[in-house]
């Protein structure tokens, strides 16, 4: 995807456990405005990675920006592709939507932006939450969006 | 306090987790938004909440909160009870409004999962 406007969000490393020496990837796949299965891959995730002996506090915090992403999706895109890549010294999420895009990403990612409508705000979201959510449980964010193509995500939780 | 004491106090139902109702807690969250309960709640909290559909189990679940309370004698529908079963997420109703759920549970020693917001995350 053509980097269209982008933020990039670094945040100093937190101490974290030591995580096995293992290494995975794995694709999920998430259709738009289907809010019965809002939030099945950010289980998976969360399964796969308790699994996997990942520290507690960093599959917590990846259930949470997988499934504010998975929020995302569901409310605004046609679909997206989920790639979870699990490293000895980070786990990454990455997001991959065909959608409208995000005109205004600096705005977007103002804290009570919304552009949500009445169904999403039914299900209890849409307070303009999410992607500060995402950035503060992330130790590395980047969002990418091209307008009438998607957005993309990439966010990253440091385990040392 | 023990979950079974929550019961007790909210004169709750147990809709799923008779079998946890040993369980330990010690603080809550309560809100209706579930963009608010994922940006502040607390793992190990319960929450006090008023909507039922089966978002309110999955967020549950993401922030590994320790037990569901709905409020205002609210029911939920048989998809979030089968989830909260799935996912093993104990589910009470109280017919207290959020406010006496919270007052009550806080005069016998439970407190939120944190007291105020920091500055920089208050809304405009």
């Amino acid at each position: 995807m053509k980097k269209a406007s982008s933020v990039v969000c670094k945040k100093s490393k937190r101490p974290v456990c030591e995580t096995k020496e293992k290494a995975a990837t794995q694709t999920f796949a998430i259709e738009g405005g289907n809010f019965n299965n809002a939030g099945l891959v950010s289980t998976s995730i969360k399964s796969i990675l308790k699994k996997m002996d990942v520290p507690g506090e960093i599959v917590r915090r990846a259930a949470i920006v997988s499934y504010e992403a998975e929020i995302n999706v569901v409310s605004y895109a046609k679909q997206a592709v989920v790639n979870l890549i699990v490293e000895p010294d980070f786990v990454q999420i990455e997001v991959n939507d065909e959608g409208p895009g995000i005109p205004n990403i600096e705005l977007a990612m103002q804290e009570g932006y919304s552009t949500a409508d009445r169904r999403i705000r039914e299900m209890g979201f849409g307070a303009g939450m999410g992607l500060c959510n995402i950035k503060n449980y992330s130790d590395e964010f980047q969002i990418f969006s091209e307008v009438g193509k998607g957005t993309r995500l990439v966010m990253k939780i440091f385990s040392k | 306090m023990k979950l079974r004491d929550v019961k007790e106090i909210l004169d709750a139902e147990v809709i799923v987790g008779e079998d946890h109702l040993d369980l330990e807690v010690k603080t809550a969250f309560g809100a209706d938004l579930m963009s608010d309960v994922l940006a502040f709640a607390k793992a190990g909290s319960m929450l006090l909440t008023g909507l039922t559909n089966t978002q309110v189990v999955r967020t549950a679940n993401v922030l590994d909160i320790a037990a569901i309370i709905l409020v205002r004698g609210k029911k939920p529908s048989t998809d979030t009870i089968n989830l909260a079963r799935d996912l093993n997420i104990p589910l009470l109703s109280t017919k207290y409004i959020l406010f006496e759920t919270a007052g009550r549970l806080y005069e016998k020693g439970i407190v939120g999962c944190l007291q105020k917001v920091e500055a920089t995350s208050v809304r405009n």
